[in-house]
């Protein structure tokens, strides 16, 4: 017995440590749930009209957040339609508004007069931001996130690399999901509409 | 340009990290000069694990290593595998001993006497040789499954306690194996168990990492969600970091044994 109970210990150990970290994450979501994971809703940038934006000008209602650059081929304009049909799906009925910040990682290229036209090509519900690079190094370090840009071509044309995620916060700016490129906007929808509902 | 000031500043610093460190490394040099003479090469090996421990969470590096998968697999060779490696070659405790303060060396025996002795069982709990060896590959998987790396990649807590375990774990594991010298509480194994434990952990480490290098799809889809630290293809970023779990990982085992023949080469020429 007592030589079980020795082995059986460390597994315990494990299968305590595998269960917390489900608990962690949440369950109750369709997508991933982040509540604990992740910080509030915090920064401090420069919106689409060239006035500084912050997170006190997004409280009252739930926030999804998406780090991204006018100039990407894929990644970007995917999301923003996902996340546009999403807030669509998830905002009929609803008293809340739900909305969507577009924080571009790319500021030698976006001006808010260029993300304005471009995040007015998806949604109302969609605004741009950004900031310098040492502000947003910060802002997505506070996320878990990063960044990084390619040597310019011969047209003076870089990729960067950047999250593909879309971190969702509550109408308090606390953290309760993430949207991952391969959750369905069905799933997305869904944990909108529960994350307005409280 | 990142100059060498950029490169050593910690992207997380994390003071239990920079206090356990610079503790060891205290403590190691008061030994020394209290008169242990652990020799060059023990010292050698000794500093370097530390230091090597040090460089991959407390400079930029670590920065690497959150948003690159082979940057972490690289990270946790040298937490698992390479860093304790070299701090447990050196068997440091007589040195360590040495220089610790008289009122810490005599705390076991003082009033906190239960508490050692309760952590003195769960010691050798731990160091019996199947658990020992099942915790050692089995923390590599725990923190390789998918979900589980999303959460400890996506919360700094859980980061850092991943970071942890794996250092504990390697000390510990290390410590089994290289164990010699004056007997002490960690169980002593016979070198020919001890090699037998090594060869042991091999095929599960080089099963997962194959594993990983060979698959088709891409597995940890937290480096995409959080970006990666510069532009990579997922999947070449995805083989590199298998190659690195598969095979320094189970070269390790190989060095380790080879080593530990050595030193039973050594006792039996002591021995003529």
């Amino acid at each position: 017995m007592k030589r079980l109970d020795r082995r059986l210990l460390p597994r315990l150990l494990v299968l305590a440590l595998g269960l917390l970290l489900v608990a962690c994450g949440g369950r109750d979501y369709q997508t991933k749930g982040i509540e604990g994971l992740l910080p509030d809703l915090a920064f401090q940038l420069t919106g689409e009209d060239g006035e500084t934006l912050t997170e006190a000008d997004l409280a009252g209602a739930p926030t999804v957040m998406f780090f991204g650059f006018t100039h990407c081929p894929d990644v970007c304009p995917t999301a923003m339609a996902r996340i546009a049909a999403a807030t669509e799906a998830a905002g009929k009925g609803l008293d809340s508004d739900l909305q969507v910040l577009f924080v571009s990682v790319d500021p030698g290229r976006d001006d808010p007069q260029k993300l304005a036209r471009y995040t007015d090509f998806f949604s109302d519900r969609v605004s741009g931001a950004t900031a310098d690079v040492e502000t947003l190094r910060e802002l997505t370090k506070r996320y878990r996130a990063t960044f990084g840009y390619d040597e310019p071509n011969e047209f003076g044309d870089y990729n960067v690399s950047h999250s593909s995620a879309m971190y969702v916060f509550d109408a308090d700016g606390n953290a309760r999901a993430l949207f991952r490129p391969s959750d369905s906007v069905a799933a997305m929808a869904a944990d909108l509409r529960r994350i307005a509902e409280g | 340009m990142t100059t060498l000031v950029e490169w050593l500043r910690p992207w997380e610093p994390s003071a239990p990290v920079f206090i356990a460190c610079a503790l060891a490394v205290v403590i190691y040099a008061a030994g020394m000069m209290r008169g242990a003479r652990p020799g060059f090469w023990p010292a050698l090996s000794y500093f370097a694990g530390v230091g090597l421990i040090y460089a991959v969470t407390q400079t930029h590096y670590d920065y690497y290593s959150q948003f690159l998968f082979a940057a972490h697999r690289l990270q946790h060779l040298i937490l698992h595998h390479l860093g304790p490696f070299l701090i447990a070659l050196s068997m440091p405790t007589a040195v360590l001993a040495a220089g610790l303060p008289a009122a810490v060396r005599r705390l076991p025996d003082g009033g906190l006497r239960p508490f050692f002795r309760a952590l003195r069982v769960v010691y050798r709990i731990l160091q019996q040789p199947f658990i020992a060896g099942f915790l050692f590959v089995g923390l590599i998987y725990f923190w390789l499954t998918p979900e589980i790396h999303f959460d400890a990649m996506l919360s700094i807590d859980l980061y850092w306690f991943m970071n942890w375990t794996m250092v504990v774990d390697g000390l510990l594991f290390w410590w089994l194996i290289f164990e010699r010298g004056d007997r002490g509480i960690t169980p002593r194994l016979s070198p020919g168990r001890r090699i037998l434990v090594l060869a042991l952990i091999m095929p599960p480490q080089i099963a997962l990492g194959a594993y990983i290098t060979f698959s088709g799809q891409n597995l940890f889809e937290i480096y995409d969600v959080c970006g990666r630290a510069f532009p990579i293809d997922p999947m070449l970023d995805q083989q590199i970091g298998g190659l690195i779990t598969w095979i320094p990982a189970a070269m390790m085992s190989v060095a380790a044994a080879i080593i530990v023949l050595a030193f039973r080469l050594e006792r039996d020429d002591e021995k003529a």
